[in-house]
């Protein structure tokens, strides 16, 4: 007897729904097991851990204080993966994004009247964001320059430089030696919705829909996709492939950085230590488990910014470490991964022997 | 001690980690794998590294923990990666996510009671350097004599690693399936088995590279203790161009950063800390720029040309 994998003609549609569901279950097993080695009732931290992300309307708006800047992250992250470029930078564009958008609700005020702050604080956060995605898909598509490392060490100079901002320059000097920045005034401040839960849902919603749109519907997102498959392919049918990278990029870059303007101009309302908490880096498994489809990514955010609250959550309950959140994120990945071989390939057991197959 | 030789003491104790680890992942990228893991196998060697010595007080039960943890962290990459077939990007990437969250949940649940169950801010034994009393002082000299024996045989690794893969017939072999996994089956070499095997030894070197770092460099525990190492190795391999006799100079360049960077700091500079603290994450950017330019200047390719394929008889 001997297993073969049989490469699939079509990608197999019942695969790409049942691999993530199971893979969610194993990593419930994966993790209750954890919780036993460590003396918890995995049934007990289960219930808390959703009681507390979904059970009431408080829990509620933190899970999706958590899951916009998610999607945001996860929609930005996913166009690069699309091209097979791959973007972990999105922290330092969400930082970054943060940094302009704080810059100019703090500093721009008296030139930008009434709620044109907002804008102007938004519209910036993109920008910065996009500019600071572009530099590594220009280093990528002028001198072949390896982007996975460029846009993970620009996370680290792009914190490193929030930071100095907060703990200097722009430190509130009434805030009693607080690191942050002194609060915007009201006119930048994104409308709630109800708890902490902030307009930005709606933008990443329609985000979500736009962008499917985008590459399902419109030349330039088949064009996306023929340089994702193979850029000499794009090449022999005249696709501009070096400018179509550094566009798609800049906008995967904007849309992280339209998600660190939300999270400074909807949660903290200043700059201040909290902003880049690890979204930009969850935001690679939320782009990877919606396989890329835009309108999985609201519903993989959701999911995983409440298992980022239920991890809060049982640290306050059990005492457990809020880490064991991030623990399950990992738990969950892994069966995917071993899933996604079941996508492209069929599993067959021949019983008799390989020579005698072939001969048959 | 002189300024000169504390820089250089520093910066070949800043290398160990960093050279064991790229040692590793040359060995496993040239294999055909790319493991993008390093930083959370390093996290999580650090990790398991300290709590062995904590509660064993032996350093040498120590290390073997490290690697038998590297191991598996390994051996779940070579799994997905080559039985599978999963992108390897992606599960690198996993291990680095998992092993960073799994290493930060265990520190702060595997300490002693009286410490509320973490880790950080203890100390325990650590490998101490064999600084003979007579010869430390020696300008320049004395930084060559005052490392641990981890460090003495890290370098040592160096040409070894070198002689291994450029001088041996397995060296030959383990190259062969990293540039052409086809041919290397034809040739009757078991392309699947040897990727395996070097994924997994990548790992134990890169799980010690980790260790060194709370057992040596850093003594204890703290959840930034790599400090974005492991992602520095991934460029350290670049730079080396997968040639294990190159490391040494990427591993020093890195040091010496590390060593500045410390010196500056002490000596109360006007350059703001986190400027300072920018600086190993700008070196690797520039470093990649040139190298990568130099290499296409020259037409030169380093990297094994099936670096990130998998490998399957059946797609033929």
């Amino acid at each position: 007897m001997r297993i073969v994998f049989e490469k699939r003609k079509t990608t197999s549609v019942a695969a790409m729904v049942l691999v993530p569901v199971v893979s969610f279950l194993v990593s419930l097993v994966l993790t209750a097991i954890l919780l036993l080695v460590f003396g918890a009732d995995p049934l007990k931290t289960f219930a808390a851990m959703a009681a507390g992300a979904f059970g009431n309307i408080h829990g509620f708006s933190e899970t999706l204080v958590k899951s916009i800047p998610l999607m945001l992250t996860g929609l930005g992250v996913g166009i690069a993966f699309r091209l097979k470029f791959w973007n972990i930078g999105a922290e330092g564009q969400l930082t970054l994004g943060g940094v302009a958008a704080a810059g100019i609700a703090l500093f721009m005020e008296p030139f930008l009247p009434g709620r044109s702050l907002l804008w102007a604080a938004v519209l910036g956060g993109m920008l910065a964001g996009a500019l600071w995605a572009g530099i590594s898909a220009l280093l990528k598509t002028s001198l072949k320059v390896d982007e996975t490392l460029v846009t993970l060490m620009m996370n680290y100079i792009a914190i490193l430089y929030s930071e100095y901002l907060y703990y200097g320059p722009w430190r509130d000097p009434k805030g009693y030696g607080f690191p942050g920045s002194r609060m915007f005034s009201e006119a930048a401040w994104l409308p709630r919705l109800f708890g902490r839960a902030h307009a930005g849902l709606w933008v990443a919603l329609i985000l979500a829909v736009v962008l499917w749109i985008v590459f399902k519907r419109t030349r330039w997102g088949f064009e996306l996709q023929i340089i994702g498959a193979s850029q000499k392919a794009a090449r022999y049918q005249g696709i501009a492939v070096e400018r179509n990278i550094v566009l798609a990029i800049m906008l995967s870059g904007a849309i992280c950085g339209l998600a660190g303007a939300f999270e400074v101009t909807g949660i903290s309302h200043r700059l201040q230590q909290g902003l880049s908490i690890g979204y930009g880096y969850t935001a690679i498994i939320v782009a990877w488990m919606s396989q890329l489809n835009p309108l999985a990514v609201p519903f993989v955010a959701l999911a995983l910014g409440g298992l980022a609250v239920g991890g809060d959550q049982i640290q306050f309950v059990m005492g457990l470490p809020a880490a064991m959140g991030v623990v399950m994120q990992g738990l969950i990945l892994f069966p995917m991964l071993a899933g996604s071989l079941f996508t492209e390939y069929r599993v067959k057991v021949l019983r008799r022997e390989p020579a005698a197959a072939c001969t048959a | 001690m002189d300024l000169l030789t504390s820089i250089l003491t520093i910066t070949i104790r800043a290398g160990t980690s960093l050279t064991l680890a790229t040692i590793g992942e040359i060995l496993t990228e040239r294999s055909g794998i790319l493991n993008l893991g390093v930083e959370g196998i390093m996290l999580l060697g650090a990790l398991s590294a300290f709590a062995t010595v904590f509660y064993s007080h032996s350093i040498l039960l120590a290390l073997l923990v490290a690697m038998a943890v590297g191991a598996l962290m390994a051996l779940l990459h070579a799994f997905l990666t080559t039985t599978m077939r999963a992108n390897q990007v992606v599960s690198g990437l996993s291990i680095t996510l998992f092993g960073t969250g799994f290493a930060s949940f265990l520190g702060q649940r595997l300490g002693p009671a009286t410490n509320n169950f973490r880790l950080v801010g203890l100390r325990a034994e650590r490998i101490t350097p064999l600084a003979p009393a007579g010869l430390k002082d020696i300008p320049i000299l004395g930084a060559l004599v005052q490392q641990d024996l981890l460090t003495y045989l890290t370098y040592l690794l160096i040409p070894l690693a070198w002689f291994f893969l450029y001088k041996t017939r397995p060296g030959l072999w383990l190259r062969s399936v990293g540039e052409d996994p086809q041919t290397a089956d034809a040739m009757g070499i078991d392309v699947v088995r040897t990727r395996y095997r070097y994924t997994v030894l990548g790992g134990i070197l890169i799980a010690l590279g980790g260790a060194h770092l709370s057992l040596s460099y850093t003594p204890g525990w703290s959840e930034n203790i790599t400090g974005g190492r492991g992602w520095i190795v991934i460029a350290l391999v670049i730079f080396s161009m997968w040639n294990p006799a190159r490391a040494i100079w990427g591993a020093l360049l890195f040091g010496g950063i590390n060593a500045v960077q410390f010196r500056l700091q002490a000596s109360g500079t006007n350059i703001p800390a986190n400027f300072l603290n920018m600086m190993p994450y700008i070196g690797t950017i520039l470093v990649l720029v040139v190298m990568t330019w130099w290499e296409a200047l020259s037409k030169r390719v380093g990297a094994p040309a099936a670096l990130g394929t998998s490998y399957m008889r059946e797609d033929k």
